[in-house]
């Protein structure tokens, strides 16, 4: 296939909104967004070119050089690295005889790694030509080392590579109940919009997405904001690391989801609603849009959705970018910009997608949303604490016997998901991702609520055998490569916090790295735009606050060392001059008591 | 102050030095220009390119500017620390290497080669080698990345009200405060 790319923009009729859309049908056909494909779409799509070329670098799924005919991505994330995908990695890499991110010199294959591909329940995992292959082990990465030195294309590799298995072992509310679909639908209608919006409050929905803000004030909101038109929006980006139950409700429960995104419709007077799915999960597109079609068929979705109201949905696609799941830069993001958190507020609810009021909510929140609407507010209410009513859908994985996606009612215990999931001798767990809260084993008793330990799903657990400080540095990586550069407090935070748990964890660091590390931390929390960079910090605080210990013995002096190998940052001179004296060298490397 | 307080209270020992900057820091600090008079009452200059001192003895406090671009530098900072009580990292340069660590995503011995060997003009080249010379670091850094310093007065250069305030304030026993005008002005 030739790229023609006033072609693919025809395809979405001109519409610049639809930018990342168009960078992935291009990006299909050439790997690539070379710099004349740019111009080209600028052209086409009346941008200004920095415009388009600033979103094809922003997101890390596009290009504008030639990767790899094959490009492989090792999913990077702590779960992952437990389960041996560095030694993986390097052995792939040693095999192709190539550095990380190098394109080899036939352009044949390029490896290297990616955030989290929400496949930890069944790691370690990775992306090749953005299809997902999970299960990795030494002989699955030789067949695959084959398969690619063949140049067999991607769609011809045998099929038990990509299976995605489905783990879940403890359904309740969310997981187990069967709907009829269009039941929500004709219960929202026969109560009313606004009935229904009052249902939604008084059953205590609270987002699952994080921030646990009250879904029924966030339509009442958005109902009565002013103007005509008025959008849904899911959020399935989930991109915190260790989290995988969106994926999970996505494959099996898509159609108590629609219902769910189409009851808010009906409730706020939408008649438009789009899925925003993140890249790592290209799987879930084709079910998806089955799933879509067979609802218009059935008079579900389109211009007269059971005679009521018209509502449809669209699918958008992410394009790697954890800050793309903070709501505003979701809707940047949708319109076809660079995922750049906006302003708040104005709120989504009412400045929104196209600056039009507009509802975001999780995938699981407007599953609950379908629920409540068919069964009233009660069957929400039955279940769970006084402020946080209903389930919690956990994604469990790291060392535990069976990780997979448990449901529970809110407030059950740390120490119960462990005891079901089959851990051992924990030393601890971190709940809600790297942005969440790092518990130790003193901890196991706390719940899981609203009221204590709130989680937006993950649930990583850690034994005796591990080494917190290289998962806490793990995470500050995570958060340098995910900031989107916007504001400085993040921007530079967290790099330099990454730079200084690195030196922790080699055991080249000094007390003052341990000093910063707080401070940093501390000051990202206080001055950063969005809640990504107020978040980054949380890891390294909760594991100095609590293991403090492990901390001081990597410590190589108390005394403040140089952050680098002096002698060896002399040896690029050393060798263009041919000097080997004693001048040319550092032979004092560590104490700053010298006499002159 | 009284003339009696002043004599009781020793002079405060300064040490400066500039590293890897173009001594527009320094130019700054000459620029308090005839509060230069009362400063020489509080302070007395040790190591520094005004006195001619070539290494630094005890000193209450060290003034740099310049970040850390050779062996030279690093020894020499290494110095301050260890004679200065506090230690003041002065100018861009010496907080973020500044200017000169524009260099720093170039390959050093290329850039060596470049300008002994195959640039433009030269002729019968050789790059300098001579053990007296100090080698240049593959990278420039700031000065903390190598010593603990005390503090960071920034500015490229700092404005000489803004050094003339930050040393009364340190003088004066106070936590030196650099309000509106002197660091932020929007
Ligand atoms: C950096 C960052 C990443 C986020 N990622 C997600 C995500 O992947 N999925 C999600 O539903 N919410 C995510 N959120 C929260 C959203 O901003 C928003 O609160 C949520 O989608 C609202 O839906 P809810 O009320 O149903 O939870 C993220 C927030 C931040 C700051
Ligand atoms: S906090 Fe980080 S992710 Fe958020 S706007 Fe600032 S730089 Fe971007
Ligand atoms: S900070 Fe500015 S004035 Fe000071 S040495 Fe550097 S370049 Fe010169
Ligand atoms: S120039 Fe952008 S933060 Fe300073």
């Amino acid at each position: 296939m030739t790229l023609d790319p006033s072609a693919i923009v025809a395809r979405h009729h001109g519409d610049a909104s639809r930018l990342v859309q168009i960078l992935h049908d291009v990006m299909a056909v050439e790997g690539h967004v070379a710099p004349p494909v740019i111009t080209a779409l600028a052209r086409a799509l009346g941008l200004p070119r920095g415009q388009v070329e600033g979103v094809v670098e922003f997101y890390s799924f596009f290009s504008s050089e030639p990767r790899g005919r094959f490009r492989v991505l090792f999913s990077d994330n702590i779960t992952d690295e437990m389960a041996g995908s560095h030694e993986l990695r390097k052995h792939m890499l040693d095999s192709f005889r190539l550095q990380p991110g190098e394109v080899s010199r036939d352009g044949l294959v390029s490896i290297g790694t990616t955030s989290c591909t929400g496949l930890c329940d069944q790691g370690p995992a990775m992306l090749v030509n953005d299809r997902a292959i999970p299960r990795l082990t030494p002989a699955r990465i030789g067949a695959i080392t084959s398969l690619i030195r063949g140049d067999v294309p991607v769609d011809r590799w045998p099929d038990n590579l990509f299976p995605i298995a489905s783990h879940v072992e403890r359904r309740d509310l969310l997981l187990s109940t069967e709907l009829s679909p269009g039941a929500a639908i004709d219960a929202a209608i026969a109560r009313g919009a606004a009935a229904t919006i009052e249902e939604i409050t008084r059953s205590g929905l609270r987002g699952r997405g994080g921030a646990g803000f009250s879904t029924g004030t966030k339509w009442a909101a958005c109902a009565s904001a002013p103007g005509p038109e008025r959008y849904i929006v899911c959020n399935a980006d989930e991109g915190e690391p260790g989290t995988f139950k969106d994926r999970e409700l996505l494959a099996a429960h898509a159609d108590l989801l629609f219902e769910g995104m189409t009851v808010a419709g009906f409730a706020v007077g939408a008649s438009k609603g789009i899925l925003y799915l993140r890249a790592e999960y290209p799987f879930l597109v084709e079910p998806l849009l089955a799933t879509l079609e067979a609802r218009r068929r059935a008079g579900l979705l389109g211009e007269r959705v059971r005679d009521a109201f018209a509502f449809d949905i669209e699918l958008h696609v992410g394009a790697g970018a954890y800050v793309c799941g903070e709501e505003s830069a979701l809707i940047e993001s949708l319109e076809g910009k660079r995922g750049i958190p906006r302003n708040r507020p104005p709120y989504p609810v009412t400045h929104g997608y196209l600056q039009k009021p507009t509802v975001v909510n999780n995938v699981e929140t407007l599953v609950a949303a379908a629920l409540v609407a068919t069964h009233g507010a009660g069957f929400l209410r039955a279940v769970g604490t006084p402020k946080s009513s209903g389930t919690k859908i956990l994604s469990v994985s790291g060392d535990v016997a069976r990780p997979g996606i448990y449901e529970y009612p809110f407030g059950v215990s740390v120490q119960q998901v462990l005891d079901d999931a089959g851990a051992v001798d924990t030393q601890a767990v971190q709940v809600g991702g790297p942005s969440g809260m790092l518990l130790s084993a003193s901890e196991l008793h706390r719940r899981i609520a609203f009221e204590d330990v709130p989680s937006a799903g993950a649930f990583m657990v850690f034994d005796g055998s591990r080494d917190m400080l290289a998962v806490v540095e793990n995470f500050t990586r995570f958060f340098a490569h995910e900031s989107c550069g916007f504001c400085t407090p993040c921007r530079v935070g967290t790099t330099l916090s990454a730079q200084m748990m690195k030196r922790v964890v080699s055991g080249t660091g000094s007390r003052r790295d341990v000093k910063d590390l707080a401070k940093v931390s501390n000051l990202m929390r206080a001055t950063s735009h969005c809640g990504l960079g107020t978040t980054a910090g949380n890891p390294v605080l909760d594991a100095l606050a609590k293991f403090r210990p492990s901390f001081d013995k990597r410590l190589r002096s108390l005394e403040v060392l140089p952050t680098f190998d002096l002698d060896e940052a002399l040896a690029p001179a050393r060798e263009a001059t041919a000097r080997d004296d004693e001048g040319a060298h550092f032979t004092n490397q560590t104490s700053q008591a010298e006499k002159p | 102050m009284s003339p009696d307080v002043k004599e009781v209270k020793k002079k405060l020992r300064v040490a400066t030095t500039s590293l890897a900057g173009c001594f527009g820091c320094h130019m700054s600090l000459l620029d308090i220009d005839e509060r230069l008079v009362p400063l020489l009452d509080l302070i007395e200059l040790d190591s520094s390119p005004l006195t001619d001192i070539k290494h630094c003895g005890p000193c209450d406090l060290g003034l740099i500017e310049g970040g850390l671009c050779n062996a030279e530098n690093v020894h020499k900072l290494r110095e301050f620390r260890a004679h200065c009580k506090i230690l003041v990292a002065v100018g861009a340069c010496a907080i973020n290497g500044g200017l000169p660590a524009q260099r720093n995503h170039l390959d050093i011995r290329e850039c060596l080669q470049t300008v002994y060997l195959t640039g433009l003009g030269v002729e019968r080249g050789f790059i300098p080698n001579d053990p007296e010379l100090p080698l240049p670091l593959k990278q420039v850094h700031p000065l903390h990345d190598v010593v603990k310093i005390d503090y960071f007065l920034p500015g490229c250069p700092p404005s000489a009200d803004a050094i003339w305030q930050f040393l009364t304030d340190l003088i004066a026993g106070r936590t030196p405060k650099l309000g509106h005008g002197l660091i932020h002005y929007d």
